[in-house]
């Protein structure tokens, strides 16, 4: 057994940083704020880098009695009573390391360090500069506060500060209007589903009487053996609270229906778009998930089918969805919930255990590989708006001349999306649909004909932005500095080459290592889908022609819906309007005006008319003092004794 | 006297000797530059808070009994200690003022004796001690309310609470010699094995010696001092009143009604809860009409002080660390709320909420202090007055007390009201002639500086709720 307790620093120096640059950033230089930043998280970076070499090749299967097992052993780093309720009932503030938290630790802080590396050029000269730094470490404190949570309250606390920090950085530019409206959408969204979480947590530690992850996830503990609670509705009370707490999830991680806020966020600065839109904060509902797994697996199989349908379709909605927009960032915004479709549904027809836990090393698998994939692709799109001034694809063309670096840093991202082997997406893809094949075969269909549409719109997008019609630019785009290109360097041979990390044997549902194969009866066809989609985007976006303009009027009408989002603010905004204001709201607020006020202004009047006659007793003569004070005693004794005695 | 009964009177002996050393001080120092005579008695009192903290906690008897000290006692005194050491930084800019000059060892010498009254009142192991500590902490808090002599409302002050005191004094009197003439003794020990059962006299008596602490604690009906004489004496009294003198008062009787009349505890909750009700309800009702900003003050301390009620009706440990917990809290809390008052009235010598309008824009620090300070003592997270009020409620939640806890929180819904209005003065309201800027000088800020941490560190420290509660579970 070995300390691990000075990992409490990966969350802590990014939380100084916060805290420096917070306090003292209007005194900094601009640039000295961003190499604080940049430095904080390099620390974080390196220091996850040791934890996770110690962990995974060290002394992670040795457990507490010290002896060698063949399973990656749950270890408490760090614990710390942090609230005390009932002797048994009480929140810790801790460090667990397990397999998952510390992949997930790996995956914020690479992402986060390139994104803090990025943003010194991309935010260069900006207003805010240090404010923005500042936001970007607290937002990497919660993070990682998030995902090495002892137990599930301590989980909600960071999930709350992810949110409040996730909101600041999307409305950084607070001096637009569309981006405090996105951040205002995304706070209100997600606040509704994590009300949902915060039900779930009630229920699950009433029905488990505990917080803790260890106790909750035990195979063998209470909470998987006794606890599933009474019926309610057909389902049990374990059921219904984990399928609350996957609305929380599903909130973070933009699921079908509480997708809504994803593509608005996008008004935040790009380098934030990276990581939290793309590596971090909406991979947290997956990750929510990942972390409850052996508790959905073996008392709630009705909530795993709950999480895969959603997956299915948020994945092939947004696939649908992402083919027909033209801001480069909402493609890229429809594109990730797509794929954290792919990873719950990963995790929803996985079973707990060996072969049976495919599914969830595959989401794992995927959830890594997407980090660095689309943290690439974000931050590609943000050197080629850096250049252009524009998101709009319709304005772009012919960008390969002047972004060499960016283009083949883009391309390798794109190939990777589509599934293309080598890259990494295409070894993590395969695993889950073969996980979909032998669990449910139409969420496999579904998942199949996205991976064809993934590769579509991707190298629609591609094939837009750097090849297609010359366009005559005021300004010449130019490559953008080493300190932007760099980062897209390292995730894009990142992004090669970790599909061949060996996740079978770091990641699993159980921490036992499992067997890994090819499937070529799936990966064959995968590959061969992705291909069709890069020839058909091919043809129609290579060169301008009139093709995708026929396509889209003889589809017309399901085109004019997809290019809507299939109108789902609309929809919203006509049951908060016409249904829940007109036909809620407003007799609500009538009987609040009339009903309720009247009531509370008259208590309000009775308090103040009582308070001003009883200032008469504080006449400021000591007499009556003393007499009040002997009546009050007397008073008392006459009541007591009258109630003691009978 | 031997190492082992100095170890246990540490406290008391220790402010003693620091009492006589500043009247041989005062002797070779001039009386027009007797300023130096203020840092000299701080950091004496700042060294007796370091050794109270650092010196091995022993319990024990001394005098046959009538000494009772053990953790729990040392604990208490050391938090007292911090809180005394607060208002004495805050005070250095008061008693360099010209009308002070000749009498700040006064001062020092006065409280320090309040002080260790209080300290003989917690470890008191009888009612003699009890009582001899508790005038001993009274008497010289008249002297100190009146310490303005040539201000009519100080004087003032200063007699109305003599006055009271000694009412308050003969009715407790009166019940703790009823308490004598049913068990034949005033030891604490002896009395909590004889005073059982539930007749009319057990009754009487046990009310009696109720109201007197009530009226240290100001519960309602037994609070009417309590607005006159914050408002007359100097608001450094004040705050040593509101927050020291309530605080001891408020140990002294959760230590009284757990142990001694621990076989009448359904008498007693059925007091505390009418009474709690009643002062939560009362003081909030008055704190929403007043303007002078000390009066509004004293009538929230009194509400807090209904609050802490809570933690006293479940007779348990979790009441007993929750009021130990929410005294200390409630020490920086009203401290910080008084400390900005105080640097205001010195500096421009405005009192009223009115002139407060506006604050924010020539003094954003204070400000900030002030609201952080309220919003501890109304229960705002994050700051620490939310921790305070949450463990008070659960304590009397665990024992049933639901409506209570229903009423309690009412009310500190009530109370946000009113410290938001002093909130919305300072930052909101227009003035077109606020307070202008003033530099604070560094005891000021350095005592805000103090209760600002103190906010914050306690609140999410929870070693501190911790340790409280482990020493309190010991006994």
């Amino acid at each position: 057994m070995i300390d691990f307790s000075y990992a409490i620093w990966i969350p802590l120096v990014p939380f100084l940083v916060f805290a420096v640059l917070g306090l003292f950033g209007h005194y900094l230089k601009p640039r000295i704020s961003g190499l604080l930043g940049t430095a904080g998280l390099l620390a974080a970076f390196i220091l996850s880098l040791f934890v996770a070499y110690k962990y995974f090749f060290v002394v992670g299967k040795i457990d507490a009695s010290g002896v060698v097992t063949d399973t990656y052993q749950k270890i408490i780093a760090f614990n710390q009573v942090w609230m005390h309720f009932t002797d048994k009932l009480h929140v810790d503030m801790g460090v667990l390391l397990d397999p998952i938290s510390v992949m997930m630790l790996v995956v914020i802080t690479t992402v986060s360090l390139m994104v803090h590396i990025y943003s010194i050029g991309y935010m260069h000269g900006e207003k805010g500069f240090e404010r923005f730094f500042a936001c970007l470490s607290l937002f990497s404190f919660s993070m990682l506060g998030l995902v090495i949570a002892t137990n599930i309250f301590q989980m909600y606390i960071f999930w709350e500060l992810v949110g409040v920090s996730s909101y600041s950085l999307i409305s950084f530019y607070y001096w637009k209007d569309s981006a405090v409206s996105a951040g205002k959408k995304a706070f209100i969204v997600t606040r509704f589903a994590d009300l949902g979480f915060l039900i779930g947590i009630l229920l699950l530690s009433y029905t488990t009487g505990t917080f803790d992850f260890v106790t909750l996830t035990d195979i063998n503990g209470p909470a998987i053996i006794q606890g599933s609670g009474i019926m309610f509705m057909g389902l049990s009370t374990m059921t219904w609270s984990l399928i609350f707490v996957f609305m929380g999830g599903a909130g973070k991680s933009a699921m079908f229906p509480l997708h809504i806020w994803l593509p608005d966020a996008m008004e935040g600065p790009t380098p934030v778009s990276a990581l939290i839109h793309a590596a971090t904060m909406v991979v947290a509902g997956v990750y929510l998930v990942a972390r409850l797994f052996p508790i959905y697996a073996f008392s709630a199989t009705a909530g795993l089918n709950v999480v895969a349908y959603v997956g299915g379709i948020s994945s092939l909605l947004a696939a649908i969805i992402a083919c027909t927009q033209f801001d480069i960032k909402r493609v890229l915004a429809y594109s990730t919930m797509s794929q954290i479709g792919y990873m719950m549904l990963a995790l929803g027809v996985s079973g707990y255990g060996e072969e049976q836990g495919l599914g969830y090393m595959a989401s794992m698998f995927h959830l890594f590989t997407h980090a660095m994939f689309k943290a690439l692709l974000f931050l590609g799109a943000g050197a080629v708006i850096h250049a252009v001034h524009s998101n709009d694809m319709r304005e772009m063309g012919g960008l390969r001349k002047f972004l060499p670096i960016t283009h083949i840093t883009f391309l390798i991202a794109c190939l990777t999306i589509a599934g293309i082997p080598p890259f990494s997406a295409f070894w993590s893809k395969d695993e889950i649909l073969t996980a979909a094949f032998h669990h449910d075969k139409i969420l496999f269909a579904i998942e199949f004909f996205v991976a064809g549409l993934t590769a579509f719109y991707m190298f629609r997008l591609y094939f837009n932005v750097f090849w297609g019609k010359h366009i005559h630019y005021h300004h010449e785009p130019h490559e953008s500095p080493f300190v932007m290109t760099g980062p897209l360097i390292f995730l894009a041979i990142a992004s090669i080459f970790t599909g061949f990390i060996p996740f079978h044997s770091l990641v699993t549902s159980d921490g036992k290592e499992m067997a890994s194969h090819l499937n070529l009866l799936i990966a064959g066809p995968s590959v061969l889908i992705g291909l069709i989609g890069i020839v058909t985007a091919y043809f129609l976006y290579k060169k301008e022609t009139a093709i995708p303009d026929k396509v889209a009027s003889s589809f017309k009408i399901f085109y004019r819906w997809a290019y809507n989002k299939f109108y789902f603010d609309e929809l919203y905004l006509f049951v908060a309007k016409k249904i829940i204001f007109k036909r809620i709201s407003t007799p609500v607020a009538w009987f609040d005006r009339h009903v309720v006020d009247g009531t509370m202004n008259s208590v309000s009047w009775v308090t103040n008319y009582i308070s001003g006659s009883i200032k008469g007793f504080q006449s400021g003569q000591v007499q009556q003092y003393g007499f009040a004070f002997i009546m009050g005693a007397i008073l008392l004794a006459v009541v007591f004794i009258y109630l003691w005695i009978h | 006297m031997n190492l082992h009964s100095f170890l246990l009177m540490r406290h008391e002996l220790m402010l003693t000797g620091i009492a006589l050393l500043i009247l041989f001080i005062e002797i070779f120092f001039n009386e027009k530059r007797n300023h130096a005579i203020i840092p000299i008695c701080i950091s004496l009192f700042f060294i007796n808070t370091v050794i109270g903290f650092l010196l091995p906690s022993h319990s024990g008897t001394l005098f046959g009994g009538m000494y009772k000290t053990g953790e729990l006692q040392i604990l208490m005194k050391n938090v007292l200690n911090v809180g005394v050491l607060i208002v004495l930084i805050q005070s250095v800019k008061w008693l360099k003022s010209v009308e002070n000059i000749g009498k700040t060892n006064e001062f020092f010498i006065i409280l320090f004796s309040a002080l260790i009254g209080m300290n003989f009142m917690i470890s008191s192991g009888d009612f003699l001690m009890f009582y001899l500590g508790l005038e001993l902490a009274t008497i010289p808090m008249a002297a100190l309310a009146a310490y303005e002599r040539s201000k009519n409302k100080s004087a003032e002050a200063g007699v109305k609470l003599i006055l009271s005191a000694a009412l308050s004094s003969g009715i407790m009197l009166y019940g703790v010699s009823m308490i004598y003439g049913m068990t034949g003794s005033i030891y604490f020990d002896d009395i909590s094995t004889a005073f059982t059962g539930s007749y009319g006299l057990n009754a009487l008596a046990l009310i009696f010696f109720f109201a007197g602490m009530a009226f240290k604690i100001s519960l309602v009906p037994f609070h009417l001092w309590t607005a006159d004489v914050y408002e007359g004496a100097p608001i450094n009294i004040t705050s040593f009143l509101s927050v020291i003198s309530k605080g001891a008062a408020v140990f002294i009787l959760s230590i009284i009604l757990f142990n001694v009349f621990r076989s009448v505890i359904v008498m007693w909750q059925d007091l505390i809860y009418i009474t709690a009700a009643i002062t939560m309800t009362v003081g909030n009702l008055f704190a929403i009409r007043q303007t002078n900003i000390k009066r509004f003050l004293a009538f929230s301390s009194i509400a807090q002080a209904g609050f802490i009620l809570l933690g006293m009706i479940s007779g348990n440990q979790i009441g007993m660390t929750a009021i130990i917990y929410f005294v200390l809290i409630y020490i920086f809390s009203n401290l910080g709320a008084f400390g900005v008052a105080t640097a205001i009235s010195n500096a421009t010598g405005k009192e009223t909420i009115p002139e407060y309008n506006g604050l924010y824009k020539t003094n954003p620090k204070l400000s900030l202090t002030m609201m952080l300070s309220l919003f501890s003592l109304a229960g705002i997270p994050p700051v620490a007055g939310f921790f305070g009020k949450f463990f008070l409620f659960t304590a009397a939640a665990s024992q049933g007390f639901y409506w209570l806890v229903f009423i309690a929180v009412v009310n500190a819904t009530i109370s946000l009201y009113y410290y938001l209005l002093v909130v919305k003065a300072m930052f909101i309201n227009h003035n077109d002639e606020p307070i202008a800027y003033f530099k604070s000088d560094f005891y000021t800020r350095l005592g805000l500086l103090i209760c600002l941490v103190g906010m914050f560190v306690i609140g999410f420290a929870s070693n501190i709720y911790e340790f409280i509660f482990h020493v309190v579970s010991k006994i």
